[in-house]
């Protein structure tokens, strides 16, 4: 699926990346918990969070994470925002709960993978 | 590689904003390097979750990466509190990590034990009171 398409179905703001939004993703990992995220997220290549640092942006990248979506309406600040930019990670936000945004996601054929 | 490359890093324990530094040019200079990217990756988690663990724990340290034609050798020291129960630690899900740094993110007790599942091989040097080293080696 492509990113864009993940916007679409979120109804998410786009706050980096609008020139990377044809890139593909299948497997997603959703975690608050960084340490969980480099503990088990495997082929994932999105990165759901309501943490807002920047060690989710450092996360994503020893990953190689394409897309961090933002959720329960949470917004990075300026210097997280401008690592992503950095690392040509694309950065959503959305206001749906992380349970909702998994499930919404879920039902349109994304996958949590290995 | 002909020669044998090394690379120090002093690793600040006063900013957790900075911590993965080290970790992030060292992913970048074995990409330029043409490193094989499974290698890279796993060589980013072990030492990022190592970096972590010194800012957390140690207030900083010292990584040194030396990068040889078949093999990248971490050493990661530091003279912070030492690990009392090295057994405990390498539990997944035990922590010592305060209620701030959980909130940051961290602190799941999966640092340790990631960085021996990324690694090849990987000792843990522990004085009480002293420091602690880990060394990890990454087969290439």
């Amino acid at each position: 699926m492509t990113i864009r398409k993940i916007q679409e179905l979120l109804d998410a703001d786009v706050l980096l990346g609008n020139e990377l939004l044809d890139k593909n993703a299948d497997f997603v990992f959703s975690s608050d918990m960084m340490s969980d995220v480099l503990a088990f997220a495997d082929e994932q290549s999105i990165l759901i969070t309501g943490l807002c640092n920047p060690q989710v942006v450092r996360t994503a990248e020893m990953l190689d994470i394409i897309c961090i979506i933002f959720v329960r309406g949470k917004l990075p600040d300026a210097h997280t925002l401008e690592m992503a930019k950095e690392r040509k990670i694309v950065v959503l936000g959305t206001s749906h709960k992380m349970f909702t945004t998994c499930g919404i996601l879920y039902e349109n054929g994304l996958r949590g993978g290995a | 590689m002909a020669e044998n490359l090394t690379f120090r890093y002093k690793i600040s324990g006063d900013d957790f904003t900075r911590a993965g530094e080290a970790s992030s040019n060292v992913k970048s200079k074995l990409k330029q390097m043409g490193v094989d990217n499974n290698a890279i990756r796993k060589v980013a988690i072990a030492m990022y979750e190592g970096e972590i663990n010194m800012v957390i724990h140690a207030n900083g340290g010292t990584i040194t990466v030396e990068i040889s034609s078949d093999n990248i050798h971490l050493v990661l020291a530091d003279t912070g509190p030492g690990i009392a129960d090295i057994e405990k630690a390498m539990r997944e899900g035990y922590s010592t990590a305060p209620e701030e740094v959980r909130s940051l993110g961290f602190g799941a007790g999966m640092g340790l034990p990631n960085m021996k599942k990324y690694s090849d091989n990987m000792t843990i040097e522990s004085v009480v009171g002293v420091g602690t080293t880990v060394t990890m080696d990454i087969h290439l």
